[in-house]
């Protein structure tokens, strides 16, 4: 089943267009990847999802049609946004970020239960739970960042280059998250990536983005074993 | 010593009206991310509504309930129509803005009601009571108590309430807050309002005191700018404390330090900020920010 469709999605900033059709269809489960260089507008491509850009085009979440609409309003849908360079509030506890996260529900006992969730995915935030989020690593961020996305409870999770600045063993760390994340709780994801062997660690399949364009669909399997992806992505 | 404690209570209750506008500005500040600087214009304008109400023969205190709605609702539309275009920008052109806004509002005041020094009635009686000996007036009394039931509350929205956190939220990251599903606009909105509504009540509780004019609170406003600095931008507990202290500090400056007398008064709560920024930069309640790259 398709939850998100976008068709034929353009955006652009000011005289530059940076989307010029991008067309993709992500399943209701599993996650679901949009690789690309830099500048091929992987991550206008979420921002036109969340309403954070002015589009044209059709995007269509779980049978409705949602571009126009404030982030917020896309949000309250059940689409969890978690930015390039994470958001945190930096001046907000780790557990201050949390409920924020949580600011459209009510359930205060599920709340409570998902935070502790949270840091179970995320035991290095445990010890954190008091501080200031900026005075947390960069990892430990990007594990906030998840954290609080989470927290909305959402059907739908964008995460928009999660390893972008990271050590290696801590990106690696962040996916391992993400991947027992995808096989907990059934919430589907749309996984931005530049380092396309991390993203491949955790997505089905996957779209390739090349100057604001769908150039390219298919599963994993499929584009691991294409030379040019080869080549161009995977490093060899 | 019955002098010196008259400083006191005198002090702190010029101080109280310093930290009712110093706590409309950490109010914005929390809010959105700008100090602004309109804030005393908006009170007077806020006071000039109840004044003209009380002329037509409204009840003072209806007047100055009428004044605070006036205000919040000012205030958003403020926010809504006019800061929304630089809020997104650079903050030094908001606060600029902020600026203007103030000799705007300061103008607009003074062509609809003139220059001229208007009484305003008091909410107090203008009574005194004795105190540890000492007669203080009523008015002083209420002044100050109204201000701390308005940083109690001040402190109990931002700390306690999911609204506070949502102002907070929105004036650190409004791009994330609307990510998680927070109406970024509307709490920018409310905040603004909410803060000019402190500002109203300044007004109400400062106007029977200067009478009322278009620049009534402009010296009050450079003492609570004083005072946002002394007790931090963060923190409502502090910068009340800070208004005191510099309310109390400047009274008793001026009668026991000879050469400062009430010409160089003025002068009093900078030379603390000068010393206090030294030695603790974030304020003296204000949090250590720290930031990782």
């Amino acid at each position: 089943m398709t939850l998100l469709e976008l068709e034929d999605v353009t955006a652009s900033y000011g005289p530059v267009q940076v989307l010029d059709g991008v067309s993709l269809s992500v399943p209701d489960n599993g996650a679901f990847g949009i690789l690309g260089a830099n500048g091929a507008g992987k991550t206008t491509t979420l921002r036109a999802i969340s309403g954070a850009v002015r589009t044209s085009g059709r995007i269509v979440f779980d049978g409705k049609d949602i571009s126009g609409l404030r982030p917020d309003q896309v949000a309250a849908l059940g689409i969890a946004h978690v930015p390039e360079g994470r958001g945190s509030f930096g001046d907000l506890t780790v557990r201050e970020n949390l409920r924020v996260g949580a600011y459209l529900r009510k359930d205060r006992k599920g709340i409570d239960e998902d935070i502790d969730y949270c840091l179970d995915l995320f035991p290095n935030l445990q010890d954190r739970i008091r501080s200031n989020a900026s005075a947390l690593s960069g990892g430990e961020q990007q594990m906030l960042a998840v954290a609080r996305a989470i927290m909305s409870k959402p059907r739908m999770l964008l995460l928009d280059e999660a390893s972008l600045g990271l050590a290696p063993s801590t990106a690696k760390n962040v996916y391992d998250a993400i991947r027992r994340l995808r096989d907990e709780s059934g919430i589907a994801m749309v996984v931005v990536e530049q380092n396309a062997n991390l993203a491949f660690t955790v997505v089905d399949s996957a779209t390739v983005l090349e100057t604001g364009r769908s150039v390219l669909t298919g599963t994993s399997a499929e584009l691991k074993g294409m030379d040019e992806i080869r080549r161009a992505y995977l490093g060899g | 010593m019955e002098k010196f404690v008259q400083l006191v209570v005198d002090g702190l209750s010029t101080g109280s009206v310093y930290a009712a506008l110093a706590l409309a500005i950490v109010l914005v500040h929390s809010a959105t991310g700008l100090v602004n600087f309109a804030q005393g214009g908006m009170a007077v304008l806020a006071a000039y509504v109840a004044w003209v109400l009380t002329n037509q023969g409204v009840p003072l205190i209806l007047a100055i309930l009428a004044s605070i709605i006036f205000s919040f609702l000012l205030g958003a539309v403020l926010e809504r129509f006019l800061m929304r275009r630089f809020e997104r920008g650079d903050p030094d052109t908001a606060v600029v803005v902020t600026i203007g806004l103030l000799t705007l509002i300061t103008g607009i005041a003074g062509w609809l009601w003139g220059y001229n020094n208007q009484q305003f009635p008091s909410l107090f009686p203008l009574d005194t009571v004795s105190v540890l000996g000492v007669s203080v007036s009523i008015r002083s009394l209420g002044t100050t108590l109204v201000i701390v039931v308005a940083m109690v509350a001040m402190q109990a929205l931002f700390a306690g309430t999911k609204l506070g956190l949502a102002l907070r939220a929105v004036a650190i990251n409004p791009q994330s807050a609307g990510y998680s599903g927070l109406p970024v606009e509307r709490l920018l909105m409310v905040g603004w309002g909410l803060a000019a509504v402190l500002g109203a009540v300044a007004g109400a509780l400062v106007a029977p005191q200067l009478t009322l004019t278009p620049g009534m609170l402009d010296s009050a406003l450079v003492y609570a700018l004083a005072a946002v600095i002394l007790g931090g931008l963060t923190s409502p507990v502090g910068v009340v404390v800070a208004a005191w202290l510099i309310g109390v500090l400047e009274n008793l400056a001026a009668v026991y330090v000879g050469f400062i007398g009430f010409d160089l008064k003025v002068a009093v709560p900078f030379i603390l900020i000068f010393v206090v920024l030294i030695v603790r930069p974030q304020g003296l309640f204000g949090r250590k920010t720290v930031v990782r790259v």
